[in-house]
């Protein structure tokens, strides 16, 4: 299931979006995010899945790949979904002994499903279609007028860097060891949730130990390639601002437009 | 491809490395603050390494061979005694960047060597950290990555390449910085046999093109190639000569704990049946192309 999670994956391609400069995608992004939380009606949220399939399209990104990813999160957006059918007040619809479903219950429910939905698809969009060592670089640009007031940027950029490259090399290090204690008897999957999160020690502490292993030889190695701190280093791909850029910002402050107009206009209908 | 000019070895006899009198002990700090000699890993190690040679070192485990290696650039410091890179202390913190792009260094598991995710950005890595201007750092990558025949790959995710590819892609890494010397700390010793071979090939390769290779294994046949062999014992060095001498020596061998690789075993079975068998004879090519010539 681990292995499904698309969410921090890259999917190689040279579409524009590809192209793009990692400031504008990761702007993009998170303005994206912040508008699925100003819409609150039905026409909003249609034209916020109209530009989300729009970008997914000029990606070239599969969308079997990119949906493979939300059925990881498939349960906590189904527990949001109940939760919020259930515990809302309002015109009652359906009552059977203490569960109540209201027609506002079931709005919210449906509204957060889709919210969530959408600010996973979008989120995996932007590290699918932006190349890790990119994106960190993007952040870390970013990030460099904080640096004044003491952000070290250029180590978080370099920490989401090797974090993000460790991922597959940790899993199969958690894969390895789940198979040797399996090997000498463990059992994970049976018991109440107690005893099995009990059983989950035997592997939480080979692999805390092995990742401070694997730390201290990428160390090494990372020193004998020079590695000294962010001064003086250059980089093989500078990014910069094209015409592609521009053209993406003006869609970004078009559909913030349409976003902030749906909210009046869902108010009006 | 063993064709490296009599030339330039006359010409370049000059050493590039000179270790002198090296002891690199293993300390701990013990309750009251006091330094407790764990190991003494290296003890008082003197050789010089020629430009442009290939020089392997070999020992049993806990010989000190891989403390020694990262001694040569810098990552370990010595307790007492000297390395000196090209006339350059590793002492001497000012020239250790200097030193440490100049003596590159591959080491023992492919996985936790590679920093980016994406193949070429990772060979970027060090000629990033020297300060390489863009354009020439994208000739270089792409240089080093054909170098070690992974052009193919240098869109793809780190994750998704063999061992093999994964230690070609750590020397391209390493090349990529175009030092003199580059030291392989067992590279090949979480390979399978054909990733084994691939990498053995691009170090003689390399080594074919100039650059000063220091090999350590503890694969006799690997040490073989070599053309010299630094035998470790106890964190001293127990022999240093060439290959062909040393493994005619099956008592030195023996006593240093190592085995003699399967292809001298097997020559001296062919020459026990009465064939005329030069005892240079040490890798399974010169075989082969003995007993087919």
């Amino acid at each position: 299931m681990i292995r499904d999670i698309t969410l921090g994956q890259y999917y190689p391609g040279k579409s524009a979006i590809h192209r793009l400069d990692a400031r504008t995608k990761i702007i993009g992004t998170l303005a994206f995010i912040i508008e699925l939380f100003v819409v609150n009606n039905f026409w909003g949220f249609l034209v916020a899945v109209v530009a989300l399939f729009t970008v997914i399209g000029i990606s070239k990104v599969p969308v079997k790949f990119i949906f493979r990813g939300l059925t990881a999160v498939f349960l906590i957006i189904a527990f949001t979904f109940i939760i919020n059918m259930f515990l809302v007040e309002g015109k009652v619809l359906w009552h059977w002994g203490i569960f109540t479903i209201t027609y506002e219950g079931l709005k919210r429910a449906s509204f957060m499903a889709v919210r969530l939905i959408l600010l996973i698809i979008g989120s995996s969009m932007l590290t699918l279609c932006t190349k890790p060592i990119e994106l960190t670089d993007g952040l870390e640009k970013l990030l460099k007028p904080f640096s004044k007031i003491g952000v070290p940027s250029h180590e978080i950029a370099l920490m989401m860097t090797i974090a993000l490259r460790f991922i597959p090399t940790l899993m199969e290090e958690t894969d390895k060891i789940i198979k040797a204690q399996e090997a000498r008897g463990a059992d994970f999957d049976s018991g109440n949730i107690i005893q099995r999160a009990k059983s989950l020690i035997p592997i939480l502490i080979p692999l805390f130990i092995s990742s401070f292993r694997i730390a201290q030889e990428l160390a090494l190695a990372m020193e004998a390639r020079c590695y000294h701190g962010g001064a003086g280093r250059t980089r093989m791909n500078e990014i910069h601002f094209g015409r592609g850029d521009a053209w993406a910002a003006v869609c970004m402050v078009l559909f913030l437009g349409v976003i902030i107009a749906s909210r009046f206009m869902g108010a009006a209908i | 491809m063993r064709q490296r000019s009599t030339l330039v070895r006359c010409t370049e006899i000059n050493s590039f490395i000179e270790v002198r009198n090296l002891i690199i002990d293993y300390t701990r700090i013990d309750e009251e603050g006091h330094s407790v000699l764990v190991k003494r890993a290296v003890n008082d190690v003197s050789f010089t390494i020629e430009k442009g040679s290939f020089v392997s070192v070999v020992g049993m485990n806990g010989s000190g061979k891989s403390t020694m290696a990262k001694a040569l650039n810098g990552l370990l410091l010595p307790s007492e005694g000297e390395v000196l890179v090209d006339g350059m202390s590793t002492r001497n913190e000012d020239d250790l960047w200097n030193i440490r792009s100049r003596v590159g260094m591959v080491f023992q598991n492919p996985d936790n060597q590679i920093v980016s995710s994406i193949v070429e950005d990772d060979v970027a890595f060090g000629p990033e950290n020297i300060g390489v201007p863009p354009e020439e750092i994208r000739r270089r990558v792409d240089d080093a990555l054909r170098r070690v025949d992974m052009y193919d790959c240098k869109d793809k995710g780190a994750h998704m390449l063999s061992g093999g590819q994964k230690q070609r892609i750590a020397i391209a890494g390493t090349v990529a910085m175009r030092p003199e010397c580059i030291v392989f700390d067992e590279p090949t010793a979480m390979l399978d046999p054909s990733g084994r071979r691939q990498v053995m090939d691009i170090i003689r390769e390399l080594n074919n093109d100039g650059i000063t290779c220091i090999l350590i294994t503890h694969f006799m046949e690997e040490a073989a190639q070599a053309d010299r062999v630094i035998v470790m014992k106890d964190g001293k060095i127990y022999s240093d000569s060439t290959p062909d001498e040393l493994f005619a020596d099956r008592a030195l061998i023996e006593g240093a704990g190592l085995e003699m690789p399967p292809i001298i075993d097997l020559r001296e079975k062919v020459a026990a049946l009465g064939v005329d068998i030069p005892e240079s004879i040490v890798t399974t090519e010169q075989l082969e192309a003995f007993l087919r010539g």
